[in-house]
């Protein structure tokens, strides 16, 4: 037999998938048989749910870091009653590991994909049109999330719990400054230059002087779209955004920004050892700052920056996917829309119980006792009204370069309009090839 | 008949066997040994070496955005696509300067060193484990050790304590307002690598006939002459051979880069070096573009080779002479 690539990977994919199969949770090896049997006969998958599930679903999480989280989605698992649900729980990097995965034969029939899908899984055909499943219970969901999740007019992950950034502020400093909590960009410079001293810091936003996490936030708070309607070329280089980052600099030039701290934006630390007055940090920090801070935290988005600006605050959604080239695709559409559709409670204890998310149903806010009052209900307001994600064609290399010019302009002083140039051309033969 | 036809045996067509397998196995079967080891180490540069940059050459002319399999041909797209993006071309600048820097400044360090250790007539062995222990260190550990301990940008930062001490304001060393942040980079790499080419140049220097020292010191030549015209001639093996090593471990600039400048999902326009790019585009960010990356690898590789047939002619050139 020749062994070429192709032959050496098909040939270790049909050994894990025999492997898998022999493997199915059970140790007895005449159980075993039966067990393989039906997961490889084709209709398998649509056979009735009795009382003894005859199909096997494998289900694919990334490791969550709060406690619990592992026990309650097995849990979730093992209350289905349609098929026998194994959880795989995924150390490590979760995205690279999937996408491995996806290209062999034995892939997983139920995982999480961030923002519900890439491109590249879409376009591949690796994950299932889910839009069926959805279609009548769209409205429930957070519309932000939707408008996000939906590509070419189709579905293809049910969300299943939102995370978002925002500001933190200390009231308490803000009072003692006599000072109302900032609404635009320009209130936000006044009040943080005038609350920071020696010892503590106006805004911080990580230690690259804010840069990495607020650059895309500039396009949305200065009022514009990262792409256009088609997504066939950048859609925001115009005065207002230049306007915005001239601002920001100006800002940091004064001193208001806190350029370097102990812990990054994403940790706790920095705001809640007081070494800053603001703070650009995630709702999933909001249970250490309280605990270190009390009540003395309050939350903001990004204010709006400029006359055409409206306040922002990004959100990320793990969305549950189905694969497509899955040996019992149905069945493992039919899980899907009972745990993350049908079953409220699971969803509120999923994202309320282990760490604060939001949970993906407007209507389940509510039931979410960490989100019903104070800044985590003023977090859940945001993301509905002022919520944006980085658009699914905002690849790594238009990332990349962005950021790049937005720290050109802003550490090194160059001029928006040129060092945008650049960016422009490369952003558009990039979107040109995503669009095949 | 019996003792005739075992006389006989062995002679005519045995011989012929064993000659040639006496051949393949060479004088006491130095061909065998020497394919025992050379062998596993030759496998592994083939496997780990050779086959990768093949792959990566293959790649480089197709569109192979998260997929090892590509099928979209796109000729030379890749490498135009990279050599107009000025990151990548500014990181050939970051790399070129950081050679300029690190290179000179090791030798003339290690060679320092090595000149003040070897005439020490005390305590040669301990100091020379002094230097030469931070070559054991990693390079991640002693970056990330750079980045929050000394060149930390914040008030408690070590180098900042100090300088608020002595009544001045808190330096932000990596954040790229100024350009600190070599200072942190060129010292780190300073300090991991200064001891193991002092231990080189140790071991040239004591290569060197005492005789000709004091030779030398009859016809009246101490000091700067004998460095210069003894000590320096004689090392001139050693110091191609550190030379070339130091620029080579300077083209793979990445490890205190990466962990000194990095942050989660970003990395800045500055400092940045080929790989670090390279890096960045073919597995950052969520996806993977291993066409361009694999342009990427050949266009380095090509520069590495270049280099090293330029230190070849200027090495054989320097040998005619």
């Amino acid at each position: 037999m020749r062994l070429n690539r192709r032959n050496l990977l098909a040939l270790s994919g049909s050994l894990s998938a025999a492997a898998t199969l022999a493997a199915c949770g059970n140790n007895n090896p005449l159980e075993q048989k039966s067990t393989s049997d039906t997961s490889s006969s084709p209709t398998g998958s649509s056979q009735p749910p009795s009382d003894a599930p005859t199909t096997t679903l494998q289900q694919w999480y990334h490791e969550y870091g709060e406690t619990g989280v592992k026990e309650a989605v097995e849990r979730y698992a093992a209350e289905y009653t349609g098929a026998k649900v194994e959880v795989k729980w995924t150390p490590g990097d979760y995205g690279k590991i999937l996408a491995a995965q996806l290209l062999t034969q034995d892939i997983p029939d139920v995982f999480e994909v961030e923002q519900g899908g890439s491109l590249d899984m879409i376009r591949t055909g690796q994950i299932a049109d889910l839009s069926e499943l959805i279609a009548l219970v769209k409205d429930q969901f957070n519309p932000a999330v939707i408008k996000r999740f939906t590509f070419e007019d189709k579905i293809y992950g049910i969300p299943q719990t939102i995370d978002m950034q925002l500001l933190y502020y200390r009231p308490s400093l803000l009072k003692a400054a006599g000072l109302a909590p900032p609404k635009s960009f320009t209130e936000l410079v006044t009040a943080a230059n005038k609350v920071k001293t020696s010892d503590i810091g106006g805004f911080f936003a990580g230690n690259d002087g804010g840069i990495g996490v607020l650059g895309t936030i500039f396009i949305w708070a200065s009022g514009n779209e990262q792409l256009n309607a088609d997504r066939s070329d950048v859609a925001f280089l115009n005065q207002d955004f230049y306007d915005a980052l001239i601002a920001y600099r100006d800002f940091s030039k004064a001193g208001g920004v806190l350029q370097a701290a102990s812990a990054e934006w994403y940790a706790p630390d920095a705001f809640a050892n007081g070494e800053t007055a603001f703070q650009w940090g995630g709702l999933w920090s909001l249970p250490d700052i309280k605990t270190k801070l009390g009540d003395d935290v309050g939350a903001l988005p990004f204010p709006a920056i400029g006359t055409k600006g409206r306040p922002a605050v990004p959100f990320g959604a793990f969305g549950s996917c189905v694969g497509a080239k899955g040996k019992n695709v149905a069945a493992a559409k039919e899980f899907v829309k009972w745990l993350w559709i049908d079953q409220d409670d699971k969803q509120v204890d999923f994202s309320n119980s282990y760490g604060t998310h939001i949970p993906a149903k407007t209507a389940l806010v509510a039931k979410a006792s960490k989100l019903a009052s104070g800044p985590g209900a003023d977090a859940a307001k945001f993301v509905a009204e002022n919520g944006f994600a980085n658009d699914i064609m905002w690849s790594g290399p238009v990332g990349d370069a962005f950021s790049a010019a937005v720290s050109n302009v802003i550490k090194k002083d160059a001029d928006p309009a040129k060092e945008f140039e650049s960016f422009a051309t490369l952003a558009k033969s990039e979107l040109a090839k995503l669009k095949g | 008949m019996p003792s005739h036809s075992a006389k006989a045996r062995p002679v005519v067509p045995a011989n012929g066997a064993t000659g040639l397998l006496q051949r393949i196995r060479g004088r006491q079967g130095q061909n065998l040994w020497f394919i025992a080891f050379v062998a596993p180490f030759f496998l592994g540069l083939i496997i780990f070496l050779y086959i990768p940059i093949l792959q990566s050459g293959y790649l480089s002319f197709f569109e192979a955005r998260g997929s090892v399999n590509p099928t979209k041909f796109v000729g030379f797209d890749n490498y135009l696509s990279l050599l107009n993006n000025k990151l990548f071309t500014d990181s050939l600048l970051v790399f070129i300067g950081f050679a300029l820097l690190i290179v000179p400044l090791t030798y003339v360090c290690s060679l320092g060193l090595a000149l003040l250790l070897n005439n020490l007539k005390w305590g040669q062995a301990f100091f020379r484990s002094v230097f030469f222990i931070p070559t054991a260190v990693s390079y991640v550990v002693a970056a990330i050790i750079w980045r929050f301990v000394f060149f930390s940008g914040t008030r408690f930062g070590l180098l900042n304590s100090l300088i608020r001490a002595a009544g001045g304001e808190s330096v932000n060393w990596l954040g790229g307002t100024n350009d600190l942040y070599w200072v942190a980079l060129v010292s780190v790499r300073l300090w991991l690598q200064v001891g193991f080419y002092m231990i080189l140049f140790i071991a040239g220097l004591q290569q060197i006939p005492q005789q000709t020292y004091e030779a030398a010191a009859l016809d009246g030549a101490t000091g700067w002459r004998q460095l210069r015209w003894i000590t320096l001639p004689q090392l001139r093996a050693t110091s191609v051979a550190v030379l070339m090593l130091l620029l080579i471990n300077a083209f793979q600039a990445f490890d205190e880069f990466y962990n000194m400048l990095a942050s989660i999902g970003s990395y800045p326009p500055y400092g940045r070096p080929p790989l670090v790019h390279l890096y960045l585009t073919a597995f950052g960010g969520g996806q993977q573009d291993l066409g361009v990356g694999g342009a990427g690898t050949i266009i380095l590789t090509s520069i590495i080779v270049l280099f090293g047939l330029a230190q070849n002619w200027l090495v054989s050139g320097g040998n005619q002479s």
